[in-house]
Order: C-alpha cells, then structure tokens, then sequence
C-alpha cells in the first residue's frame, strides 16, 4: 500500500502538527542525554530515540479527554498533552517545578487534569490500572477512551494478560499497544517469547490486532484512530503492535553492545523523521528549508527549558514528608 | 415507633459488612464492587448477596480470576472518580495484587498527585480450618507499605463502621475482616448513619494492671483472658488498635504510661509483626514508664497449618495470655 495514499486521509496541518512533535521530541531527548553525559542529570535516562513516531502517532489521534497511560519511550506523548520541556527537564533534573516535585525522576510523569497516568517502571503496571480507567468511562456511560502500552518485555507480564483479558471480557474503550523494538534491556525478542509476532497475543483474548510500521508516523496515527474509533464505539479493546527498533541502550548508560551492528544500519534508514520528511515531500506540505524551520524553532523551545529548569529550585529535604496520602480524591 | 437512636435487633460482624458495603452503595452512586464470584454467587462468604438484582451488572462485577488485574482495575477507576470496593475471596490471595497494592496503588498520590480511593476487603485470620492458603494475616506484608491505611475491626459495630469510614476515605485501604467472626460475634447496632473514624483506637476494657494492645480475632482472646485474670486481681486493659495505619499512637502511650506494662497480642507470625513495630516504639517513646519487659504473644515463624492439633499449637490461646500476664503481674 502506499503511505502517501493513505496518508493524504489525515489533514495537512495534523501531519505537520506530528512532524513538529517529532523533532521536539528528538531535540528535547538529544539535550536530556547530552546533560547526562555532562553528569548534570543524575539517575537514569530512557528515551525514545529512532521509536517517536510510536507516541507522537497515537497521542495525535486522541481526543482532548481521553486518558493515556504510556509506557517509558512515549515523550511525544507529554509534550502532545502539554507537559513543556521546561517541566520535563525540571522533572529530569530533580526540581519542584517538575511534575513529580522532585519525588520521582525522568519519565515517571503524570497528571490527572491533563489525562496522563504517571508511569510505573514495573513494566504492563498500569495495563490493569488503564482497563479500569475505562470501567469507569464505561460504567459512567462516558464516551472516552484510553491508550496504553508496553514494550514486547512487558507483554511477558501478567499484568498485561490480566489487562488484555480484563478488557476483552467486558469490552472496554481501551487501546492496547505494543512498542516492540527487539529488545528487552539486553532480551531479544526470540527469548522473550515464543510467538513470531506480539499481536499473535491479542487472539488469546478474542481481541483484533494489527501489526502497524511503527517508525511510520502516519501509519502509527491512522492504526490509532481505528482503534480508537472501534472502542469508542463499544465494540471494546483492540492490540496494536508498533515495530520498530530501539537505537540507543536500554538506559543511556547502556551501550547495548549485545545489539548486532547491521541491525541497526539497517533500521537507521528507517528513521522516523526521515520517513515523515519523505513523506511530507510526497505530499508537497513541506520541503527542506520548511524542515529546516521546525528543528530551529524546537530548539529554541528545548533552550528555553533547559534556561528555566536549571534557574528552577530544587525541593527543601523536608519535603520528602509530604503527599504520602491524600486529603481529598476528586473526579476526572 | 423507632427513634434514630434506637439500637437494632443484634446484626452478626459478616451482615454488618453486607449493610455498610449496602448502605454506601445507596447513598454515593460512585460507589461499585468487584470481586471473584460476588455477583450471581453473592461471594464466598454471602456478603454480597442479592447485590447484583439490587445494583446491577455494572456496580457489582464479578471478574476474572486475576487479582492483579483486579486491583490495578480498581486503582484505574479509583482515579478516575469512582469509589471502587474489592473483594479478595481470601486475604492470601492478595499477594497476587501485591506489586499493584505496593508499588501502584501506595505510591501514586506521593509520585503524582493522583488519589485512588479504593477499598480492598481482605477476609483474613485463622481457626477456620483453612490451612496455608486460606488463613493468612497479611497485614504485616501491607504494615511496611507508605500510602497505605490498613483496617482490622473485631465488633460488629467496628466492621460496619471502619467500612463506611474506608469507603469514604480518599486513600486506598486494605480492610482485614476476621473470618472467624464473620458469624459468631453478634451486637446491636444503631439505626442511623455512623462511622468509626480510621486511626481511632478504642479500649474494649478498662484496666489498671497491664495493657494488651492486639486487634482482630484476638480482642476477644484478650476479653476472655481478662475475665480469668480478673478473679486473680490481674486488671487487664485491651486496647483494639481498629486501624493498624494510621496507627493510634497516643491511645497505645496512654495506656501503657497508666498500666506501666504491655502484652502485645496478634495472630500474624512473630517475626516483624505488628507487635515487633508497636515494642520498638514503646521502648523508643514509653521506656521510663515500663515496670516489666515488653511480651509478644503470637504464632511461630510457620505457615499456618490444616490439621487441628496444629493450627490449635499455632494459634495464641487465652492460656497464653493468662500465663504471660501473670509473669509480667509479678514485675
């Protein structure tokens, strides 16, 4: 099929939209890693470098009131829903300012009013934890959906069966997808499971599934929006299985030497952005100097966080008491 | 004619369960139900009887066999608004939901911000013959967690209420009903609305001699024991601690710094029980008050055992409590 065909489905301006989040997304995590290396961020660093067009995608074909729950290589997936970078890297670099005030690091952000759950490292934790967000949308006759995911380790999980069979049993608006980038840390795909596709998983559970080229992030969108439409229609969870390749470590301390060399030659000219300028040139939206425009507008947006979250205060160590538990549970 | 006042007709511990789970879910529709089996079967334990014709499919969800699944599920649309009860069939199973319970449901509110009001019912204890995988107390495995409340009442009075008060409470509790009682303790209960608030101890019995501080089945061990001792000019104080987190503090110090000695009584293994937390910070807080060490009676380091002889070996006993009295009496 050809992408530019099924592409021109989705507005000109939500593609540009998706290409401009794709390169903030680079540049916000190219900066977060050179801090790492220059050991002005502590702890570990995950990105999603090579695989943005996974969040970048479906976080686009979501509406305003939905709810994600992501997994750790979804940073297009914050920013879509407004988490700056200068929140993002006060969140990295340990400050009151970040979403977490300082009580937990990197990716481990979320907010209830902007619809996102905080990510748990234990990985498919919040798969159950998403179903129920749906019970409730589903319970309360409320025409929402979530979108959750983990990568091709986690669906080793039992969370993620409990999860998948959960929401199937009781046709839940909920999305399950799968970054499946080969590797689990150091775990190839062939000893984590013994399927040649993670969808293989979804038939299990009486649940549709579709494999979608997840560096593709037009594909990605329209997969998402299926999917999305489907459950927001009652007709309950679908598993989407986004390949792709991480092209970094696990953590940026990793070097991932474990990844053979040729593998990733060969994934490197399947390059997200690469492919989404490709695209945009097909479709006549956007050419070079265009290209050109956005990566200086990021990184102008990535310099201004990096300004605000190092000026931001860290917490006073006294801070470490408060927020245990909560004095009041609101509706969202 | 009844005023509001006016005490019911005795209510067993397990219908006064049923009438705060049946009562919260009338009075707040947010209020809803999962469990294994609780919906056409009305529960392992009949709590939830004839709550699927009252409520309907969707407050009262009988799921999958996952309580992994099923507790992340409450925690989901905990956060979402809605005021989800879960039932584990027996309190052992929750160590399948553990990595949700500790890792998840604990921790949300202090990494993010996000409440889950949720209530977990977990039917624990022993003397049912229920062996290794039907009479744990786990509470000690949850006493560990920050985030967590933990709830264990031992009346009728104290099920229905801490109930009502969990349910309204904007954390997750973990609420251990004693399976023992379910239908040998019975009371009288009001007619209106009430709740015993969470962390509130309470003194079942006043006494000058020697403070037991336990909870759960085992207030009625202390009870007993008390009347034994009480012929021998032994005046024992039991306190039912109700809430094991927020743990009431004060009422535990006031009662020791007037007794100036301290039984604590609990039916979870020795080893790191709440017993073990509750001697450290009496020996912390309280040391110049003690008139005599600091007894804990409970089981052994076991699995809890099936067979009669055993589980009978296991189980504190008022022979226990009377003989530990007695010693520390002589202080």
């Amino acid at each position: 099929m050809d992408v530019a065909v099924t592409a021109k489905e989705i507005k000109r301006d939500d593609l540009l939209q998706m290409y401009h989040y794709l390169r903030l997304t680079r540049a916000l995590e190219d900066r977060i890693t050179a801090l790492y290396r220059q050991g002005r961020i502590v702890g570990g660093v995950y990105t999603s470098h090579g695989m943005e067009a996974i969040a970048v995608g479906y976080a686009s074909a979501l509406e305003r009131d939905d709810i994600i729950a992501p997994y750790h290589r979804d940073m297009g997936a914050f920013l879509i829903r407004g988490f700056t970078p200068g929140e993002v890297l006060a969140q990295y670099l340990g400050k009151r300012a970040g979403p977490s005030k300082g009580k937990d690091g990197n990716v481990h952000m979320g907010d209830l009013r902007r619809g996102v759950f905080g990510f748990v490292s234990h990985l498919a934790d919040n798969l159950p934890v998403a179903a129920g967000a749906a019970l409730a949308f589903k319970i309360r006759g409320e025409s929402r959906v979530v979108f959750t995911g983990t990568g091709d380790g986690g669906t080793s999980r039992g969370d993620f069966h409990e999860a998948m069979n959960l929401a199937a049993v009781r046709k839940l608006p909920v999305v399950f997808y799968c970054n499946n980038n080969q590797y689990a840390y150091s775990t190839p795909i062939r000893l984590q499971m013994a399927v040649p596709n993670v969808v293989d998983r979804a038939k299990a559970y009486g649940m549709p599934g579709e494999i979608v080229d997840g560096n593709d992030v037009a594909a990605v969108y329209l997969a998402a929006k299926y999917a999305i439409a489907r459950a927001r229609a009652g007709e309950g969870p679908t598993f989407l299985e986004f390949k792709t390749m991480r092209m970094h470590g696990h953590s940026e301390h990793d070097p991932a030497k474990y990844v053979p060399p040729e593998l990733l030659e060969e994934w490197k000219k399947e390059d997200p952005i690469l492919k989404a300028e490709q695209l945009l040139k097909q479709l006549s939206y956007g050419d070079d100097s265009y290209f050109q425009e956005v990566v200086e507008r990021v990184k102008k947006e990535v310099e201004a966080g990096v300004e605000f979250a190092e000026q931001a205060p860290l917490p006073e160590g006294p801070e470490v008491l408060e927020g245990v538990f909560a004095d009041k549970a609101d509706s969202y | 004619m009844m005023t509001m006042t006016e005490a019911t007709e005795d209510v067993s511990y397990v219908d006064a369960i049923s009438q705060a789970l049946d009562e919260e879910m009338a009075r707040d529709e947010r209020v809803f139900l999962m469990g294994e089996d609780i919906g056409t079967y009305g529960g392992a334990f009949k709590i939830t009887e004839g709550f699927l014709q009252k409520y309907g499919e969707w407050r009262v969800l009988d799921t999958p066999l996952a309580e992994s699944g099923i507790v992340g599920a409450a925690i989901g649309a905990a956060m979402m608004g809605l005021r989800p009860v879960v039932e584990m069939q027996f309190a052992d199973f929750i160590s399948c939901a553990f990595d949700q319970i500790t890792e998840v449901a604990a921790k949300n509110h202090y990494r993010w911000g996000a409440a889950v009001p949720m209530v977990i019912r977990a039917p624990f204890g022993g003397g049912v013959h229920g062996g290794p995988f039907h009479s744990e107390c786990p509470e000690g495995w949850f006493f560990h967690s920050p985030g967590l409340k933990l709830v264990a009442p031992s009346t009728p009075y104290d099920a229905k209420g801490l109930l009502k008060a969990a349910i309204r409470d904007p954390n997750p509790v973990i609420y251990f009903e004693h399976k023992f009682l379910y239908r040998r303790i019975k009371s009288a209960l009001p007619q209106e609305d009430f709740v015993v608030p969470l962390g509130k101890a309470d003194i079942k019995r006043v006494g000058n001699d020697i403070s037991v501080i336990t909870y759960g089945a085992m207030v009625h061990l202390a009870l007993e024991s008390a009347q034994t001792l009480a012929d021998e000019g032994i005046d024992l104080e039991v306190i039912d601690l109700r809430t094991l987190i927020p743990i009431d503090k004060e009422a535990i110090y006031s009662s020791v710094r007037k007794t100036s000695k301290a039984i604590l009584l609990h039916e979870d293994n020795k080893t790191g029980g709440i017993g073990a937390e509750i001697a450290a910070r009496l020996a912390e807080d309280c040391f110049d008050c003690l008139d005599g060490p600091i007894v804990r009676i409970a089981p052994p380091d076991t699995p809890v055992p099936f067979s009669t002889p055993l589980e009978e070996f296991f189980l504190p006993k008022t022979s226990d409590i009377v003989s530990a009295a007695r010693k520390l009496a002589a202080y």
